[in-house]
């Protein structure tokens, strides 16, 4: 069946095996139908296999062609969860949003939330994401006490201290070490649902530099979004934030999950990514808030995934899908870097829908060899795919962010050269020694010579 | 605190009412076939914030199973018994093998016969409780490539519309639950069109049904719509349909 990741480029022809139980991961017969070319769930191919948990990476990191997906999306199952120490433990296809619907109401949050709701635990760890606490927290793999790991037949538990450099291998792995059955996840306390920060309006990008090294001292979570389309050159919002305190809690009314509000049924073709209409968007955002400084008081969900109340948003960019670029460029080569990648957007006129800008901190480092975060600035573009002109633009924005030193982000890239994935993963050789046999991805294929 | 039965609690949709359930700190007894699974489901809702759970095993094709699993199940009390158990039916089979037709139609529909004849006598006796019976839009009309499925199905629906006329005189609620597709690994294989719902939009659907005792839902609502057209196709034209 064909199947396409989140950007919806590209696409790829596999077969898929979606287990109800986790038991029948483990079991004798699973293991050996995967050795069988002529099994059901290899269907003939002799093919490689690759976990897939709920396809919210934008390239081809989850994708593996005329290999088996083996989607598990349904074992999201709890194992246990401690409401005194803060601490959970599920099976690895357990979405976020699942996670805080049990965990909130007892005041607990995620240590390190990306953009979405909607990925799963396997999938978080596998491209070890981060939020907009990365100045403070780290990355999402920095709070995993332990996971599951069925590799080579057997299930071992790997950790910060047993088995640690596997544990180093599958944070970041890209699902190549084996599969993550389950894992063990620290929570942080919080006094209830909101959200209380600041929306403040910049028009430079040394505004945002000011902001950004004034602000994570002193809010937990920092993030910014820009209008690169304007014309006098680059604006947005600064937005910080901390949970908030207690007092506000005697007229709060309980946490509710929100409901997502509207769906995109099917492609929209295209009307939605043409210059005029990113124009309006982007200047009626950046208007929406009039004052210099804004404040938030606001549920977390609209704070971190405000692109959730919309399923299948991704169908905005049409049938052909589109591309995210992340990258990061160390804070040596940090002005210039940042400005050059957005004046190449700009000068391509190809614009970009929504675009993010954040500060990578180096309070803690990231834990896994191929994790992407590093100090410095994080920016996040997407265009849609217009064929061969919108490839190009890729492709000389990531000469770009090598050559300042920086590299690209995996879960959202679909296609990163092999020299450029070299010089900007310097572990990637010694994380290859750690691959499950029989395991491989579209993106490593790609990436890895 | 909500005491709550399930039959056949390892079917993707009552794990997804049960989770939902589970939050408001309930108390389970969990019926199902296969003991491991069982076990899994029965700490996942732990984990979710189930007050105390219970497990049993039950085998839907023997009598006797689904008379003493469901008694003593209802020993301890019961406010909500939910029956979810079922197989999908290979219809190719079932047209050639009796053994295989009898069992599922078993499983399908008999054992449902029964054990909702047991939780019946017992929210008689208590003047109060709500019966929720998963049927299917499958029951709604016969199509050649499912129709022992069907079969089974519709019997649900009759089953429950009748214990709805005998049980609303002492105030016992009686909801039949007819589901669409439903994205679960069951359904893994297939390409997911818009008509496809996930297991947690039906179990939120059926937790809120039972609380507004509503009587006939389809999960979710436009299967109505649909299933209302098909009902007046003609046959003769009805069974031209590439469906």
């Amino acid at each position: 069946m064909k199947r396409c990741s989140w950007g919806r480029y590209p696409s790829a022809e596999q077969s898929i095996y979606a287990p109800a139980w986790a038991p029948q991961l483990t079991d004798p017969f699973f293991l050996n139908q995967f050795k069988d070319p002529n099994s059901a769930i290899n269907s003939g191919l002799k093919s490689t296999v690759l976990p897939y948990g709920n396809g919210r990476s934008y390239g081809d990191v989850c994708l593996n062609s005329s290999g088996v997906m083996l989607d598990i999306s349904h074992l999201d199952n709890v194992i246990s969860f401690d409401a005194e120490r803060g601490v959970i433990t599920a099976e690895a296809g357990i979405t976020l949003r699942q996670i805080l619907k049990i965990i909130v109401p007892h005041g607990w949050f995620l240590p390190v939330t990306p953009g979405t709701s909607w990925v799963t635990l396997g999938g978080a760890i596998a491209n070890d994401v981060h939020g907009k606490n990365h100045h403070r927290a780290g990355t999402f793999g920095n709070h995993i006490e332990s996971l599951e790991l069925l590799r080579l037949g057997t299930t071992s538990t790997v950790s910060p201290t047993i088995n640690a450099e596997l544990f180093q291998a599958t944070v970041a792995g890209l699902g190549l070490t084996g599969i993550i059955l389950s894992a063990t996840l620290k929570l942080i306390p919080i006094a209830n649902h909101r959200i209380e920060g600041e929306s403040i309006r910049f028009e430079s990008l040394e505004e945002f530099f000011e902001l950004s090294s004034a602000s994570d001292a002193e809010f937990e979570y920092t993030v910014a979004w820009l209008d690169c389309l304007w014309s006098k050159g680059v604006r947005g919002h600064f937005m910080r934030g901390n949970h908030a305190s207690k007092s506000n809690l005697p007229t709060l009314k309980p946490w509710s999950p929100r409901w997502e509000l509207a769906t995109v049924p099917c492609d929209v073709p295209g009307i939605f990514v043409k210059p005029w209409t990113m124009h309006c968007f982007n200047f009626a955002y950046y208007n929406k808030q009039r004052a210099k400084v804004a404040k938030i008081n606001q549920s977390f969900e609209p704070f971190f995934y405000p692109l959730d109340i919309v399923s299948n948003w991704n169908k905005l960019y049409g049938a052909n899908g589109f591309f995210q670029f992340q990258c990061v460029v160390p804070h040596a080569a940090g002005e210039p870097g940042i400005r050059a990648v957005i004046e190449a957007a700009r000068l391509s006129g190809a614009g970009s829908f929504l675009a993010v800008l954040k500060e990578f901190g180096s309070a803690v480092s990231s834990p896994g060899m191929l994790s992407f975060p590093r100090p410095g600035y994080t920016l996040c573009l997407d265009f849609a795919n217009q064929g061969a002109e919108t490839i190009k633009l890729m492709q000389r924005l990531e000469q770009i962010v090598i050559k300042n030193g920086g590299a690209l982000y995996a879960a959202k890239d679909a296609l990163m050269s092999a020299e450029s994935f070299a010089s900007s993963y310097p572990r990637a050789a010694e994380f290859a020694s750690y691959i499950e046999p029989g395991f491989s991805s579209d993106f490593w294929k790609r990436v890895y010579k | 605190m909500k005491k709550i039965i399930i039959f056949g609690a390892t079917s993707a949709i009552a794990q997804a009412c049960a989770r939902i359930w589970a939050a408001g700190g309930t108390e389970f007894v969990l019926c199902a076939r296969d003991e491991a699974r069982l076990q899994i489901v029965a700490t996942d809702l732990k984990g979710r914030g189930a007050a105390n759970v219970s497990t049993a095993i039950f085998t839907a094709e023997s009598v006797e199973s689904c008379t003493n699993s469901a008694l003593q199940a209802l020993a301890n009390g019961c406010d909500i018994a939910l029956i979810a158990h079922g197989v999908l039916t290979d219809q190719k089979d079932c047209q050639q093998n009796s053994a295989a037709l009898a069992s599922d139609i078993q499983i399908n529909f008999t054992s449902y016969a029964i054990i909702a004849e047991v939780c019946a006598k017992f929210f008689e006796q208590k003047r109060a409780g709500t019966l929720v019976l998963v049927s299917s839009v499958a029951g709604d009309r016969g199509r050649a490539s499912n129709y022992i499925y069907g079969a089974s199905k519709a019997a649900v629906a009759a089953l429950a519309s009748g214990l709805r006329g005998r049980l609303s005189k002492v105030g016992v609620n009686v909801l039949t639950v007819k589901p669409g597709f439903v994205d679960s690994p069951m359904t893994a294989h297939l390409k997911k069109g818009a008509l496809f719902a996930s297991t947690d939009t039906v179990g939120t659907l059926i937790v809120k049904a039972v609380e507004s005792r509503r009587t006939v839902i389809y999960t979710p609502g436009f299967w109505r719509v649909i299933m209302g057209i098909l009902a007046h196709v003609p046959e003769r034209i009805f069974h031209k349909l590439p469906i």
